[in-house]
């Protein structure tokens, strides 16, 4: 992912001379290329995150548009005062994107589990939230982030993810995409966690229960027409993120169901826990300890259907 | 202001923020009192700017870094023509849009909005950055408190701006030695300040923060792109102007009411 969005900002750059890359003196061997043609519209500002995101609110109410760019927590968490103060609340063009979404650097430890960031990103008036599921997603997303205006939080994987496409399909900031339709149950997953929902669907599919599989790739603004429609469609709605369960996608849906009087779908939530990981490994390996790998997730929606008698 | 000089300005700026404050019962009269000669000689000399289009490209840029301060800015731009002097009663009231700390929404001639500290100064350094990118000739001000340069962010910004030699951004640093709850000195001192500044790669310049002639001599300074950023370390006196009030840690959070009041206007006032 991290490829198809720096291929995409070069791109963007190439034309637009107001677009600059901050990184916080990451991305090694990803934006060589992009520092090499664009001297002027890259910046390594070190190892600084406060004084990169002050610094892209400042080039910004200048009238550049600022991409920040770094891994993990770095550039949310550690800078995330200055994400409220200077950047949404003077509502800035400053595009925040952080490479390694979940567990993609999972063996470097808990440092480097991004996984409470769409909860607390998502909080912050003004920012919007967006998480593609692969490259593809990547490449369009990168775009519409660009194209509209204002703070945003780009979160992406890392390298070598699946292609989940085999059209493009239409992307559209805080509208989902329906990648398959029908039967009684939803799935409905955020970021690279997709690859494994498409293949639990599969799973389940080949047991014979068909499932929808949408991609809620923006958090916020939250797609609530697709929502409100799926309360009225199916049985049973399904959330899967690489992140906690409390907070992300599976939280804004329980919220919207919360406020629906009469009959309602069930909701089953996947996700984590409150818990930091107590081991490391790569990204499957964790995923399959936090119950997020495919036959993990087509079980847990198996279970969910027969306790609710679906 | 028009017209009026700077040592008039300073002491209206001192007047509506003893008002303001009393209004509102609110906080920081001494912080603003410590930087009030300096904010009259920017506003009233110093800083290029337009009253009828706050947003002109080319104005000097002025960000407040220390944003608890903010009654003393909203006073400047009042008497300078931004809004009607009436808003300032407005200061801390319900349903107001002037805060206690300092923004920009709705507020014209508010450069950026602050108000936890250490924000100010990398801001001002990628306005300064943007500024040089183009080749203009505009300054970028950013005022801090002392007690602020206890923020790590300051210093990386510190450190970005000497590295890529931004001439054009100028920090003014109001030094009165009194932070929120103890003097600098027994909080976390500071010194030895000016070696610290030189020795980051700036061009340190010390004054008295309370002397219009030293303020205006050395404030206005022109761009050479490829030198230092410069730092202003303004010596000043922490509620200067209300006797009762200098030099005491008690009225940085203490607000003028009753006869504490009656008896600092009275003393602005002589």
């Amino acid at each position: 992912m991290r490829d198809a969005f720096i291929s995409v900002l070069a791109e963007i750059a190439r034309i637009d001379k107001n677009v600059m890359l901050l990184t916080g003196d990451l991305g090694f061997g990803v934006l060589t290329e992009f520092a090499y043609e664009f001297p002027k519209q890259y910046l390594n500002v070190g190892v600084a995150e406060q004084n990169m995101t002050g610094i892209a609110a400042g080039l910004a109410l200048e009238g550049k548009t600022v991409f920040t760019y770094s891994i993990g927590n770095f550039n949310t968490m550690r800078c995330l005062e200055q994400i409220r103060n200077d950047v949404c609340y003077h509502d800035l063009n400053v595009k925040i994107v952080s490479i390694g979404g979940g567990f993609c650097y999972g063996a470097l430890g808990i440092s480097h589990h991004a996984t409470e960031d769409l909860a607390i990103m998502s909080s912050l008036p003004n920012l919007k939230v967006v998480a593609p599921a692969d490259k593809m997603e990547t490449k369009l997303a990168t775009f519409e982030v660009y194209n509209n205006t204002g703070p945003f939080y780009l979160r992406l994987g890392r390298g070598g993810e699946s292609e989940l496409y085999s059209n493009p399909p239409k992307f559209i900031i805080g509208k989902s995409i329906p990648v398959f339709i029908g039967g009684d149950i939803a799935i409905l997953s955020i970021g690279g966690i997709l690859e494994n929902v498409m293949k639990a669907r599969l799973i389940l599919f080949n047991e014979g229960i068909k499932t929808s599989v949408y991609s809620f790739h923006t958090l916020r603004p939250f797609d609530y027409d697709q929502i409100q429609k799926l309360i009225n469609q199916v049985k049973l709605i399904v959330t899967v993120e690489e992140h906690l369960a409390k907070g992300g996608l599976g939280s804004r849906v329980s919220e919207i169901l919360a406020g629906k009087y009469g009959d309602r779908p069930a909701l089953l939530r996947i996700g984590l826990g409150d818990n930091f990981m107590s081991e490391v490994g790569d990204q499957n390996y964790l995923r399959e300890q936090t119950g997020l790998a495919p036959y993990q997730i087509a079980n847990s929606v198996k279970y969910e259907i027969k306790r609710n008698k679906i | 202001m028009i017209g009026q000089d700077t040592i008039t300005l300073a002491k209206k700026i001192r007047m509506h923020a003893l008002k303001m404050t009393n209004r509102g019962k609110s906080s920081h009269i001494g912080s603003v009192l410590s930087m009030a000669d300096i904010i009259a000689v920017l506003y009233g000399e110093v800083l290029k700017k337009n009253s009828k289009n706050p947003l002109w490209p080319d104005r000097d840029r002025f960000i407040l870094s220390k944003g608890h301060a903010g009654a003393g800015i909203y006073a400047a731009l009042a008497e300078t023509g931004f809004f009607p002097i009436g808003w300032l009663a407005q200061h801390y009231a319900c349903g107001s849009k002037l805060s206690g700390h300092i923004s920009h929404k709705g507020i014209p001639g508010v450069e950026f909005s602050t108000g936890s500290l250490g924000h100010g100064l990398p801001v001002g350094t990628g306005m300064a950055y943007a500024a040089r990118m183009e080749g203009k000739k505009h300054r970028v001000f950013v005022l801090l408190s002392d007690g602020e340069c206890d923020e790590g962010s300051n210093w990386e910004a510190v450190l970005f701006a000497a590295h890529h030699k931004l001439s054009n951004l100028i920090v003014i640093i109001d030094y009165n030695k009194i932070q929120s709850l103890d003097t600098v000195a027994n909080t976390i001192n500071l010194e030895p300040f000016n070696s610290k500044w030189t020795a980051f790669g700036w061009n340190v310049i010390e004054m008295d923060g309370h002397d219009h002639d030293q303020l205006k001599d050395k404030l206005n300074v022109s761009v050479h792109y490829g030198e230092k950023p410069i730092c202003f370390i303004a010596h000043t006196i922490k509620g200067k102007g209300v006797t009762f009030m200098e030099n005491s840690v008690l009225w940085h959070y203490r607000s003028p009411q009753g006869e504490e009041f009656v008896a600092a206007m009275s003393e602005l006032e002589s």
